[in-house]
């Protein structure tokens, strides 16, 4: 591996990241604070829902927040840079390693998924603030699980990245992201479905739902959540299958 | 010494569709359905180089020869199917990254980083390359300001025209000072006094002792760029020297292409055995192609010859020896066509 080489690549990640900073800021956050606000301020002030699902929703945003923001800045670059603009040749023509190269897509990807998670979380908390009940006991777990979280939202936007075409972006939307994040136990533990048993045992194959559920088990554990052992046992193998997968993907695309 | 780059009986069978900008292969006869009924493309069949280093070397051959499907195996972007392929010594295939040390490559569609500046191009490009900051700082500068682009170096690429992207691409493939400097179709679309600026450029970094290696089908520039050619055509290279020796080996040096109203075999036959007459092709249905030692001086003999066999001639066209001569004289076709 060529240090310099893969440092100057996400050297201009980051440089791309703050010049479109504006943009980037409301890409990632409106959307979960403005849910947050509604479920957590509108719904529950009102009484419709109870003050209980405050604390409940809020670890399912964060973890929506970081998946989505994770896939959405490998994989939207990717595609565009592999199919249209086909700006990714000159980091291909780099004195490293072709897999680094992929490989610098997805920490670049990760930083920006763990920035989004822990960004979201104060400004939840503010939004949400009284009656807001967050636990967190083990911070080095709560650590273990926000990186694994991203690890896992970065290289499944390489592997979305290296498949999807360009002209099926918005498929990628409704076929993959949409149902992840409906069946990723975010807006409900997993323990909600067990009224649905198929459904139940269909969800585990989400990786979202071991984020949420992994999330909820560290800051709100009063809640019920699966255990912490399968859940990051399942999101360590999630990072490792779709970080081989995306890389697979990845020599294919910069390789004919 | 090594060559700079050379290669040995490569192959490329594309399965699926090649990219764009890749070559696309033959399409008259060698597009086949394998057993299970994917569609193969054979680019390449068997291509050898060998080039020196300091040459520059020109690939010469229409679209879809295969030019591009042989830049892009020697700059790592192109597996071969078989066959070998090293730049300066190293093995493209094994040694990916010693390769990629060694080259610059300016790709035949524009593919800047349409997020950064000109200038940030360069920079980026010179870090990911190694060089110090204040080394890729003055490096930028000096070709910002050889290829004319300073006024412009701190703005998005994105709205540059065609030829100041090309620009751009060079001057970043000679960022990092290769010793060996891949164009692909380096003056398609640029205006001729870019084009010009291109080829000073290009010969002033050859004289600086580096390799060139570029793909054309623009004879003038294969003419006055190169010193050496290779003419490629399906995937085949089909003859190789220097413009002028190329230009030596099409028989007679002129071609005389003519237009009859009628077919005659036995006035063609009559053609060739006029002094000077070194070869009567009949092309198209009432057409000849006369290779001969002299031009201008035969049109009356043909008028006349022709007259005495009752045929009318209707068009005449005379040109001297030249490379789009050669082309057609090894393949049959224009390299426009």
């Amino acid at each position: 591996m060529n240090g310099k080489a893969f440092l100057a690549m996400l050297a201009r990640d980051a440089h791309v990241a703050r010049r479109n900073l504006i943009p980037l800021f409301f890409q990632t956050f409106l959307q979960p604070l403005l849910f947050v606000f509604i479920f957590g301020r509108v719904m529950v002030g009102s009484g419709y829902l109870p003050a209980a699902y405050k604390s409940l929703l809020l670890p399912g945003i964060m973890a929506i927040s970081m998946v989505f923001t994770g896939i959405w800045a490998v994989a939207m670059p990717l595609i565009a840079e592999f199919q249209f603009t086909r700006e990714i040749e000159d980091r291909l023509l780099a004195p490293v390693n072709l897999s680094w190269v992929a490989v610098e897509k997805v920490v670049a990807g990760l930083i920006q998924a763990l920035i989004a998670g822990l960004v979201v979380l104060p400004l939840g908390w503010i939004i949400l603030r009284p009656g807001l009940e967050l636990h967190l006991a083990n911070p080095v777990l709560f650590a273990c699980i926000t990186l694994l979280v991203a690890g896992f939202s970065a290289c499944g936007g390489l592997a979305l990245g290296c498949t999807v075409d360009q002209q099926h972006i918005g498929l990628m939307f409704s076929m993959v992201l949409t149902p992840m994040i409906f069946f990723g136990c975010t807006y409900y533990p997993w323990s909600a479905l067990s009224n649905f048993p198929i459904l139940q045992k269909i969800v585990l194959i989400n990786p979202l739902a071991y984020a949420s559920e992994g999330l909820r088990a560290t800051l709100v554990p009063q809640f019920p959540h699966l255990s912490l052992p399968w859940i990051l046992a399942a999101l360590l193998m999630f990072d490792v299958l779709l970080l081989i997968a995306g890389l697979r993907q990845f020599q294919k695309k910069a390789i004919s | 010494m090594d060559a700079a780059i050379r290669t040995q009986e490569l192959r490329k069978v594309y399965h699926s569709a090649p990219p764009a900008g890749a070559g696309r292969g033959d399409a008259s006869g060698a597009r086949k359905r394998s057993k299970d009924s994917k569609p193969q493309v054979t680019a390449l069949d068997g291509i050898n180089l060998d080039v020196a280093p300091g040459q520059i070397f020109g690939l010469l051959g229409p679209n879809g020869a295969g030019k591009s499907t042989t830049v892009g195996i020697l700059t790592t972007r192109v597996r071969p199917t078989s066959g070998t392929a090293w730049v300066g010594g190293h093995d493209v295939w094994r040694d990916q990254t010693a390769a990629k040390r060694q080259i610059g490559v300016v790709a035949q569609r524009p593919n800047l980083d349409f997020s950064l500046t000109a200038r940030e191009i360069l920079l980026f490009h010179g870090a990911y390359f190694g060089l110090s900051s204040h080394e890729r700082t003055r490096r930028a500068s000096e070709l910002l300001d050889r290829f004319k682009l300073s006024d412009r170096a701190d703005q998005l690429t994105r709205g540059f025209s065609g030829g100041m992207m090309q620009r751009v691409s060079i001057a970043r493939a000679m960022m990092h000072d290769p010793q060996v400097l891949f164009l692909d179709e380096p003056s398609a679309g640029l205006d001729p006094q870019t084009r010009l600026l291109l080829w000073e450029i290009v010969r002033e970094y050859n004289e600086q002792g580096r390799t060139i290696l570029l793909t054309t089908h623009n004879m003038e520039e294969a003419d006055t760029l190169c010193r050496q050619l290779a003419i490629i055509d399906h995937g085949h290279i089909i003859a190789s020297g220097t413009p002028a020796e190329l230009k030596a080996s099409i028989p007679g040096g002129f071609l005389l292409r003519l237009r009859f109203a009628q077919q005659s075999a036995a006035l063609l036959e009559r053609l060739a055995t006029l002094p000077g007459v070194t070869e009567v092709r009949a092309s198209g249905e009432a057409n000849a192609d006369v290779y001969a030692s002299r031009g201008g001086s035969l049109i009356p003999e043909i008028v006349n010859t022709a007259a005495a066999f009752g045929v009318d001639l209707s068009d005449v066209h005379i040109s001297e020896p030249s490379l789009e001569n050669l082309f057609l004289h090894h393949t049959g076709r224009s390299l426009r066509e």
